[in-house]
């Protein structure tokens, strides 16, 4: 199998998700039913996405596999490419490949407690692992979960019909924040870490997940580890710029790991061995 | 070791007997630089000449190379992947060193994920290296696992004695090549001859780095301020990643036509500033101090650790034609004679 040919999909559905219309997520499905069936992935895994005569560069996905119907990616626009897809209509052709990365590690997160930590942009996987949890057929596999979500204000907020649906569950703890808020909003005002510190998740027996912009996680990090949580179960999904997304192009390195084929996700306790080039 | 024996005046009449079944590039002289060419008979190889200037692993892995192109209409869109090559390639003249880089080159893009451009190309290649009789003062083989005579990589080898070659067979490949060619067994005589060359030329080979402990060394050397130093006069170039034959990073293109276009690939850069930057404008490897530690590292820490092999082959290309002089010997024997860092 060439892992250089995307697959054809067409957009299916766009949601513009937050008030500035900067972010869209892109729900995509796939023209053939056989590429369907062999495109298998887990949380946490990331794929290329492309435009040709655009190019394609790599998303995390922002879907569950537990919602076969489509696929999803929440796109910022900010260079050639994505702003080729935010002006893009339902019915459009884009292209995939993948699945890339090695996702969450679901089968340790079984049986555990599971604390999310997200901010910003960086919440996309973590909402496709909330989802994913929170299936019917996953729930009873893992304890208590909790998600504490922050942006900078409300409408910068993403997957608005899934936090609402998630804040009216018994089985799910959730934390929104905003940096300022407005008129309307009710929920809680300050930073993730400050937020992630009063909430005080308890550590015992849990894996703490941690996704957002370079600021939040410098400041998240600290808080978690004095929360109790081991460097082995505080788990971070990086980002790098990537081409292949194979391990071969030589650009996503932090020291000899591959973002995109040993990671995106690495535990605290395994970046603690590597140089600090991320 | 089998080996068989051909005088240094029958290349040229062998090389015209593989043309009909190969497509054999071989080193010849143009506009003053010697590089790999395709050549259509045999008086048009160079055999006794200074290595090429590019190294060959344009042969397996193209400076640009099409991954498939693309015609669209507005409801369909038809992906094509080129073909792969119609006669098998065969390369004749090929350097040790080069043909070493290629053994790396293969757990690159033969390892978790295949490749299945380089590795057609791969499988459709032989290789006919010749030892060096005199490696240049800015050879350092030896230092990197490999030597004047190496094997690695290669199908043959020929070896130079007086005026004949000892052609020692590496590979199946080789043998299947040499098959029905008619060359006569080397004798012991003739191999004693050879092995008195290689243990010649590879004793007045200069001593190039000091590779043992070095990996420890530069893993340790990471925040060390003296890559501060050794990469202050670094142009940021490229060159040097350009001529290796073990660099093999590189870029995924779209290059747009009026009713299609094709996806490429081009080799790329660690030394570029654009090679790491992300969309949010962040860059790990902001400047020229990071850029070069990362090719350096990535040479001699990090492919150790993902393939079990070094990324240089101690060809001295990036030494020669650096425009700044920077060795890259240097480099690594003030790591690893750097206090304090174990």
């Amino acid at each position: 199998m060439n892992p250089y040919l995307p697959l054809p999909m067409k957009i299916v559905r766009i949601t513009v998700e937050t008030d500035d219309r900067d972010i869209k997520t892109f729900s995509i499905s796939f023209v053939n039913s056989k590429d369907e069936a062999n495109f298998k992935y887990i949380p946490g895994q990331f794929a290329e996405l492309s435009i040709l005569d655009k190019g394609e560069a790599p998303f995390g996905m922002a879907s569950s596999p537990t919602q076969p119907e489509c696929l999803e990616f929440s796109v910022s626009k900010i260079g050639v490419l994505t702003n080729a897809l935010h002006n893009m209509d339902v019915g459009g052709t884009v292209g995939v490949r993948g699945p890339l990365g090695n996702g969450y590690p679901i089968e340790k997160l079984k049986g555990k407690n599971i604390v999310m930590i997200g901010g910003g942009f960086g919440f996309s996987t973590l909402r496709a692992l909330t989802n994913f949890m929170l299936d019917e057929a996953n729930r009873d596999n893992f304890k208590d979960i909790t998600v504490i979500y922050g942006a900078r204000r409300p409408g910068l907020l993403l997957y608005k019909d899934d936090l609402e649906k998630w804040g009216k569950r018994s089985d799910i703890h959730l934390h929104l924040t905003v940096d300022t808020g407005d008129e309307e909003w009710t929920g809680n005002v300050g930073f993730v870490p400050s937020i992630t510190k009063e909430v005080a998740p308890n550590s015992e027996d849990a894996y703490a997940l941690v996704c957002g912009p370079p600021a939040m996680i410098k400041f998240t990090l600290p808080v978690v580890e004095e929360l109790g949580f081991p460097l082995e179960r505080i788990l971070l999904s990086l980002e790098m710029r990537m081409k292949c997304g194979l391990g071969m192009c030589g650009r996503c390195n932090i020291g000899s790991k591959y973002v995109c084929k040993d990671g995106p996700v690495f535990s605290l306790a395994e970046l603690s061995k590597l140089p600090h080039e991320y | 070791m089998k080996a068989k024996i051909i005088k240094k005046t029958d290349i040229s009449s062998f090389l015209d007997r593989l043309v009909k079944d190969y497509e054999v590039f071989a080193p010849v002289e143009k506009e003053g630089l010697i590089n790999f060419e395709r050549i259509s008979s045999g008086n048009e190889a160079l055999f006794d000449c200074p290595n090429t200037k590019m190294s060959p692993k344009q042969f397996l892995f193209p400076q640009s190379e099409t991954l498939f192109s693309y015609s669209s209409t507005k409801d369909t869109c038809e992906l094509e992947v080129p073909p792969g090559p119609e006669k098998p390639q065969l390369i004749f003249g090929i350097r040790p060193c080069d043909a070493m880089s290629f053994t790396l080159l293969d757990k690159v893009f033969g390892g978790d994920f295949k490749d299945p451009y380089y590795l057609n190309r791969r499988a459709n290649t032989i290789v006919v290296s010749i030892g060096c009789l005199s490696p240049k003062a800015t050879c350092f083989c030896t230092s990197v696992g490999g030597g004047p005579f190496s094997t690695e990589g290669s199908d043959i080898l020929l070896i130079g004695i007086g005026d004949k070659y000892v052609v020692q067979i590496v590979s199946d490949n080789g043998t299947k090549l040499l098959d029905k060619k008619g060359l006569e067994d080397a004798g012991k005589e003739k191999l004693d001859l050879a092995a008195g060359v290689i243990k010649k030329t590879e004793a007045a080979m200069n001593p190039g780095v000091e590779t043992e402990g070095l990996k420890e060394k530069l893993d340790n050397s990471f925040d060390d301020p003296i890559w501060q130093e050794l990469t202050e006069k670094c142009l940021g170039c490229g060159v040097c990643t350009y001529l290796c034959p073990s660099c093999h990073c590189f870029d995924i293109v779209d290059e747009a036509a009026d009713s299609g276009g094709k996806r490429i690939r081009l080799w790329d850069s660690c030394q570029f500033p654009l090679f790491t930057l992300q969309a949010s404008g962040f860059n790990p490897r902001p400047t020229v101090k990071e850029r070069f530690r990362q090719r350096v590292m990535h040479k001699f820490s990090y492919l150790l650790d993902s393939c079990g092999q070094i990324g240089c082959v101690g060809c001295g290309r990036c030494i020669t034609e650096c425009p700044v002089n920077l060795d890259i010997r240097q480099v690594l024997n003030s790591i690893a004679q750097l206090e304090g860092v174990k």
